[in-house]
């Protein structure tokens, strides 16, 4: 995939509206250009974030896929040897690492526990909490008087999924969650241990998955409503086709053909991750990392964000509900765990006026 | 249950913060790819476009659209403003350029009628205002519950380019004062206008006047940032070169085999991009082309922020409560706007009770019009009828007068004839009574005698007698 490829911004219309402006011609060059250096400079000073959120069973291989996407190791294999846990637990790790001069600090959260236990009702509402947390703590941030020049950005901005590779369908779990899930965060579903299908079983599911999600009015990421103009619904519509990508995570490197790659060893042969024949990792990572991390993450703050601040902002419990009224008591987590279910979109909810 | 652990927190970007955050510094062992990720930023910003919003204050003539319409070369607008205005005002137009792929918004604020009132004390107010009033704008929308932040046209101003008249002695008192009430809340780059009429030593002079003046009253001028180290060396050169002196002209002039943008005068050429004849260049390039990003960041994470808490700290918002314990915004929101709702409520019963006091008012009034009216209907239609009535009885008078008068008539006929009849002489008594004055009626005699006597004569008489009889009214 171009890494240069332009990421779409999510909005209906990007360009700010003003009243109408005529274009000037200029008559020689003037150094407009200059900006996008400048502010090129001013990103690699800053340095980026990302957090990432990983969800599913235990025993798919999440803490493995981590691994493998950034390419850092952790001293100890996790899971082994290690029961799971009695409930649901969320893992927060940051990480620093720098290419090329681009820092990049990366927060992965780990959800060991998820749907382990038998009854597994709400297992979904600490991820909520989790998610909603941290929307609020911007909030926080974001209406203090004295507030700092970069409010630190703790939201999740992607949450990636992993199906088992029942080799079916969704199962009522996975429906469950992503439903909840799809309309407060970017969920990208991958199945998981994709060795375990072939190419043609792979496909099957892949398309019960994706009729699934039809059904059940899933949106997943990439969103088609948010899709700009008619190139990146081209590029999105191949994304989306090959939504969940079929993946496998390695870590241990293994010698094929004289070359040095990460792969899975069995008697029968080495499973190459980022050989595309093999499995879709490098679609994954193409997704997550190089085209679409900007993209994830002003969705995340455009939208997501958004709408959590306008529910937040027109929730009360105690005075009669009228516009633009605000909770006198903070929220406490069990009661925005659930949000209503309404449509992801942008601005056009049909409430009465804004004043402030 | 669900228990929630957090092995790090990440906040704050220092190192030092990192290390005793415990966040940890990890080396990756291939190639991931993130680095494309400024050209991500890059991309998505070339596809929302820029916007950039310049302030140029200065005297009426002293050359500000000139400037600009050579810094951005284009010819922007061709009238010129005129002296007689009665007090500022400030005038903005935006354009749309395009340069390769990068889309600039670019919104021009120009000052009408600066300096040229007679009575300048209120020079600087509506200058002020503006900006305050694009603040205020940002910040209502920022405040709304369902907002667009990303899709709104910023129109803070960035920067002002304050035009220092080239006098070559120092600083005008007007500008004094103006820049000291703006340096709060705007980025401010002075430039000396029209440099061409002053020469290279006093030009130093007049530089070297200017900063130590504004230095000791305490103005801060915009200065270009030196904690990058790739333009920190330029910028601070540039920065012991401010104010610049720069002239400005859309003519071409033949010099030598090119074509330059100068000025032609009877003892030489100045070129506007010649960077011995003035600065013109170097405004260019640490406005646009190396601190434009600078600019607008300082506008919004400093005067921005300093207005907006300014404001809300002006309507009673703190971060700190009474008793030091943090006061959630919303709280506070929340108590001032029942109290904003229950003043409006009471204001609107005050509203409707005088609403209601006037209406019953007028029609008080308007009863007391309408039974005077009726009254005065009553009593004409009263006069009315006595007069009615008093005709009436006139007419019955005249009326019996009538009679009687007729029956006197008929009684003294009867008589008349009777006595006639007796006397047999008519015509004396025709005569006396064709004398008497105001007797409406004439007798009819018919003298049967006479008739019979002489039958000419005697028609004659009655057709006499009765034509008298008729004639007379």
């Amino acid at each position: 995939m171009d890494p240069l490829r332009r990421s779409p911004s999510p909005c209906l219309s990007s360009r700010p509206s003003s009243p109408s402006t005529p274009p000037c011609e200029m008559l020689g060059p003037v150094g407009i250009e200059a900006v996008l250096d400048q502010l090129k400079i001013k990103a690699m000073k800053m340095g980026f974030e990302f957090n990432i959120m990983v969800v599913g069973q235990s025993g798919l291989g999440k803490s493995t896929m981590v691994n493998t996407l950034f390419k850092v190791w952790k001293s100890n294999p996790p899971g082994l040897g290690v029961p799971p846990p009695q409930t649901l637990q969320l893992h927060s790790v940051t990480h620093v690492i720098e290419e090329k001069g681009v820092k990049l600090k990366l927060t992965v959260t780990d959800t060991p526990g998820f749907g382990d236990q038998i009854n597994n009702d709400n297992c979904w509402d600490p991820i909520l909490g989790y998610i909603n947390e941290q929307y609020e703590q911007y909030l926080q941030e974001e209406l203090l008087i004295t507030r700092q020049r970069h409010i630190p950005d703790t939201r999740v901005h992607c949450c990636v999924y992993f199906v088992p590779p029942t080799g079916h369908c969704l199962r009522p779990l996975d429906i469950e969650f992503l439903q909840r899930l799809c309309q407060t965060v970017n969920v990208v579903p991958v199945i998981a241990r994709a060795d375990s299908l072939t190419m043609e079983e792979r496909e099957a599911f892949r398309r019960r998955i994706q009729q699934n999600l039809r059904t059940h009015c899933i949106n997943v990421y990439p969103q088609m409503c948010f899709d700009e103009d008619i190139n990146d619904r081209i590029l999105n519509s191949k994304l989306r086709d090959r939504i969940p990508f079929a993946v496998v995570g390695a870590d241990q490197e293994h010698l094929v053909n004289g070359k040095c790659v990460l792969g899975r060893k069995t008697n029968w042969g080495i499973i190459e991750v980022e050989n595309m024949a093999h499995c879709e990792f490098p679609l994954l990572r193409d997704l997550l990392i190089r085209s679409h991390l900007q993209d994830l993450k002003d969705i995340t703050h455009n939208v997501h964000y958004e709408n959590y601040r306008v529910i937040r902002l027109n929730e009360s419990h105690l005075l009669p509900r009228g516009p633009g009224w605000v909770n006198l008591a903070p929220a406490s987590p069990g009661q925005l765990t659930t949000p209503r279910p309404f449509k992801v979109c942008r601005g056009a909810h049909d409430d009465s006026d804004d004043e402030f | 249950m669900a228990t929630k652990t957090t092995c790090m927190s990440s906040q704050g970007s220092d190192d030092e913060q990192r290390k005793r955050e415990n966040i940890r510094s990890l080396t990756m062992s291939g190639h991931v790819g993130f680095e494309s990720l400024p050209d991500q930023l890059v991309n998505r910003s070339i596809q929302q476009g820029f916007c950039f919003n310049i302030l140029c204050v200065g005297e009426t003539g002293i050359g500000k659209s000139t400037l600009i319409d050579t810094l951005f070369n284009t010819n922007f607008e061709d009238y010129e403003s005129s002296h007689f205005c009665p007090n500022v005002k400030l005038k903005a137009q935006t354009y749309e350029l395009q340069e390769s792929n990068v889309r600039l918004k670019l919104t021009i604020v120009n000052t009408v009628g600066f300096g040229d009132q007679i009575n300048k004390e209120e020079s600087y107010q509506p200058i002020v205002d503006y900006i305050d009033a694009q603040f205020e704008a940002y910040l209502q929308e920022e405040l709304k519950i369902k907002r667009s932040l990303f899709t709104y046209h910023d129109s803070r101003i960035h920067v002002c380019l304050y035009f220092i008249s080239p006098t070559g002695h120092s600083l005008k008192t007007l500008d004094l004062l103006t820049m000291k009430n703006l340096d709060s809340k705007v980025n401010i780059i002075p430039v000396i206008a029209k440099a061409d009429t002053v020469s290279k030593t006093e030009l130093q002079e007049f530089k070297i006047k200017l900063m130590s003046e504004l230095v000791s009253n305490g103005v801060q001028i915009y200065q270009f940032p030196t904690d990058d180290d790739t333009i920190a060396k330029d910028n601070a050169a540039m920065n012991g070169l401010l104010p610049f002196a720069v002239v400005g002209s859309m003519d071409e002039v033949k010099v030598g085999n090119k074509v330059v943008k100068a000025r032609q005068y009877p003892w030489g050429v100045v070129q506007v991009e010649n960077e011995n004849h003035c600065d013109f260049v170097k405004l260019r390039e640490m406005l646009i082309c190396t601190n434009m990003e600078d600019l607008r960041e300082q506008t919004h994470a400093r005067h921005y922020e300093l207005y907006r808490r300014c404001k809300l700290e002006e309507m009673g918002f703190t971060d700190v409560g009474p008793e030091n314990k943090p006061v959630s915004l919303q709280e506070t929101y929340e108590a001032k706007r029942h109290e904003f709702h229950g003043e409006r409520q009471r204001k609107e019963e005050e509203m409707k009770q005088m609403f209601v006091q006037r209406v019953k008012e007028k029609e008080a009034i308007l009863k007391e019009t309408e039974r005077e009216l009726q009254a005065k209907f009553e009593h004409l239609k009263r006069l009315h009828q006595e007069e009615r009535m008093k005709l009436e009885e006139k007419r019955k008078l005249l009326e019996e007068e009538i009679i009687a008068f007729s029956k006197k008539k008929a009684t003294s006929e009867i008589f008349h004839s009777q006595s006639f009849l007796a006397t047999g002489s008519n015509l004396r008594k025709d005569k006396d009574r064709k004398k008497e004055p105001g007797c409406g009626f004439e007798l009819l005699c018919v003298d049967v005698r006479t008739c019979e006597n002489s039958g000419g004569r005697k028609d004659a008489e009655k057709g006499r007698e009765g034509h008298s009889a008729r004639g007379r009214p």
